[in-house]
């Protein structure tokens, strides 16, 4: 009989520690099962953050180094310039890539360093325990913005992939998300762009991905996948942001 | 050849094939000398990174992938370099970090002083780590122990720093080169470059089992006893009859030895202890001299800092004095003469 649905090859069997419901898990599905597509798992490396991925390595079945707080695009760009013949990628929450590591990110895109970002988007600080993060949207509220984020004190959402998606070194940018079907066969198309991207040595991609945190929200996994559906894209539109490689649309 | 673009020299030669920097006086032609160098060159890479943290994290990311990587600064932006520092050391990678230092504390001055003594020589970032620093005192010296650290990061697999400063690195000596720059780049055994061949690997200093964490503490324990053993270096100068014996690293050293030298004209038994090893510092043999030799002077351009080092290797065996020029001034060796001559008549300490 024909196989139609199994764990990804480059997915270890150790059990995720994410919460139900968490974006995460899915994601390094996603993630894992395109490196397998594409045979790319002998020249793969992977460089997760520190955040509640901070554990990625436990999952995925490829070579992996930590990286400082919102580090990654300087490590993938050490490593990438060392190693021109890898296929490197950072995994980064937006705590760690839109806010610590804001100069990392654009500086690395406008270089047009021939790495993959993988941007999780889950509107809070998840692993600190749901602090305010700079993608929190207006009136949100988080153990650090009690009564709701406050623009005029507080800012407003950060839209790093809008921000860097000008840049002449950025090849490809698109905005997903992970909490419906379509959405995930989209988030799977729009990561297998970007590692081509990298491998056709176009530039910097990024995707993008709206993802829930459930307990940080204070919500059931249903709730959160409503949430992102239905409030979160008002706020992060999805859809093909940049595509400079020539090759059109990923969806 | 100025101090700064010999270090750059030294870590071509020694095979270095990546560096990242960022701009920051006195250190700034070393970072022009590598953009001068290594972006043309075959396999290398150059980056001016947007910050000394970036630049930190992309030698960490070189030296994952094998290769031979450096950076450098001056104490400023070894501030920001310390939380990469740190990483490395966990990690147990190699890397090499030249430090020209300057006055501070804050943006201080641009000139010379040896004051970052503390942060190189006690790890300098968070955690029990430390890094091997290595003291220069002349332009050749910057050649060789740039060359050295590069051997030293790859044999013990942590961050090597080449401590030298502002008038090191601007000033302009004939060098030598003893070696040829590799036709073929050196990338270390075992680095991450892809699960090809063998299962995937990772590498990481974060796990939730504090056992494992402390485990890598002991092991890298371990490991500093070693060196400390192994690698300890040191110069001496005239001690073997000293009553007086000064003890200065790096340019102050220099100063110090024209001095020696001429005290010792004048008939006065005064030696100098130079640490070439900051860390790890040589405990035992100043400790040894203390057996025997009463006075001590301990001599930097700061306001004091390897003083506590050789104050713990005496254990209150001998006095020791100190004199400092902090901030950035430049002692003069005439200057040091005088402290010298004036300490050791002082003391009643007896003539040749
Ligand atoms: C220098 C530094 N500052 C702070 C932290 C604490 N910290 C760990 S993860 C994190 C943010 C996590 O949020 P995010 O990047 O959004 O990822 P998520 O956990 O939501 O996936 C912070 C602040 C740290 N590890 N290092
Ligand atoms: S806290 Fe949020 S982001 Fe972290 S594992 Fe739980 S659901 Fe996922």
């Amino acid at each position: 009989m024909k196989k139609v649905f199994g764990r990804p090859r480059f997915l270890k069997k150790t059990p995720f520690h994410y919460c139900a419901g968490c974006g995460h898990s899915i994601i390094h599905r996603i993630i894992t099962e395109v490196i397998e597509e594409m045979e790319i798992q002998e020249r793969v490396i992977g460089i997760p953050p520190a955040g509640c991925s901070v554990f990625a390595y436990y999952y995925f079945d490829v070579d992996m180094a930590e990286s400082a707080h919102g580090r990654g695009a300087a490590v993938a760009t050490g490593y990438k310039r060392a190693y021109p013949e890898a296929v490197v990628f950072t995994y980064q929450g937006d705590g760690d890539l839109a806010a610590i590591g804001t100069a990392e990110v654009i500086h690395t895109a406008n270089r047009g360093e021939n790495i993959t970002g993988f941007f999780v988007n889950n509107a809070v600080y998840g692993m600190t325990g749901g602090q305010m993060a700079p993608t929190t949207l207006c009136d949100q509220t988080t153990t650090t913005s009690p009564f709701g984020r406050d623009p005029r004190m507080e800012g407003y959402p950060l839209k790093i992939s809008e921000m860097i998606a000008p840049l002449n070194g950025v090849a490809y940018i698109e905005r997903t998300a992970v909490t419906t079907p379509a959405g995930i066969r989209k988030t799977k198309k729009a990561v297998r762009k970007a590692f081509e991207t990298q491998i056709r040595g176009l530039g910097f991609s990024l995707v993008e991905m709206l993802s829930p945190c459930p307990v940080n929200w204070k919500m059931s996994p249903l709730e959160s996948w409503q949430w992102v559906e239905q409030v979160m894209t008002k706020e992060y539109p999805l859809g093909v942001i940049k595509d400079a490689t020539g090759a059109g649309n990923a969806g | 050849m100025d101090g700064n673009s010999a270090a750059g020299e030294g870590a071509i030669r020694a095979g270095c094939q990546c560096y990242f920097g960022y701009p920051i006086t006195p250190q700034n032609e070393l970072t022009e000398y590598m953009a001068a160098n290594m972006s043309r060159r075959k396999g290398c890479a150059f980056i001016q990174a947007e910050s000394e943290v970036a630049a930190i994290n992309m030698v960490y990311g070189a030296s994952l992938a094998g290769t031979r990587a450096m950076t450098s600064s001056s104490s400023p932006g070894m501030s920001l370099k310390q939380e990469g520092i740190s990483y490395l050391a966990g990690s147990e990678l190699p890397a090499v970090i030249v430090n020209i230092s300057r006055g501070g504390p804050g943006l201080g001055s641009i000139a010379a002083a040896q004051s970052d003594y503390f942060q190189a020589t006690r790890g300098g970032g968070h955690g029990d780590y430390r890094t091997i620093v290595l003291a220069p005192a002349s332009v050749q010296e910057i050649v060789d122990h740039t060359h050295m650290a590069f051997d030293l990061a790859d044999k013990w697999l942590m961050p090597v720093i080449v401590l030298a400063d502002g008038m090191l690195g601007q000033m302009k000596e004939p060098v030598q080169f003893h070696h040829e720059a590799p036709e073929v780049l050196p990338i270390r055994a075992n680095a991450l470059r892809g699960a090809k061949g063998r299962p995937s690997r990772f590498i990481r200093t974060c796990t939730s089992n504090v056992s494992e964490v402390e485990d890598l503490n002991w092991s890298l324990f371990r490991r500093y006893q070693l060196i400390q053993k192994e690698e300890t270096a040191f110069d001496a100068f005239e001690v073997e009859d000293a009553e007086m014996i000064v003890v200065a690293f790096g340019i102050a050293a220099r100063m110090a030895k024209g001095a020696v030298k001429n005290a010792r004209k004048d008939g006065l038994r005064v030696g100098l202890l130079r640490p070439v090893t900051l860390w790890p510092f040589p405990y035992d043999v100043i400790g040894e001299l203390g057996d025997r030799v009463k006075q001590f002077l301990v001599f930097e351009m700061s306001m004091g800092q390897m003083l506590e080092d050789v104050q713990l290797a005496l254990k209150n065996k001998a006095e020791v004095s100190f004199y400092g020029r902090p901030g950035g001034v430049i002692p003069t060796s005439s200057e040091v003469h005088r402290v010298i001559s004036r300490l050791y008549f002082q003391k009643g300490l007896g003539r040749l």
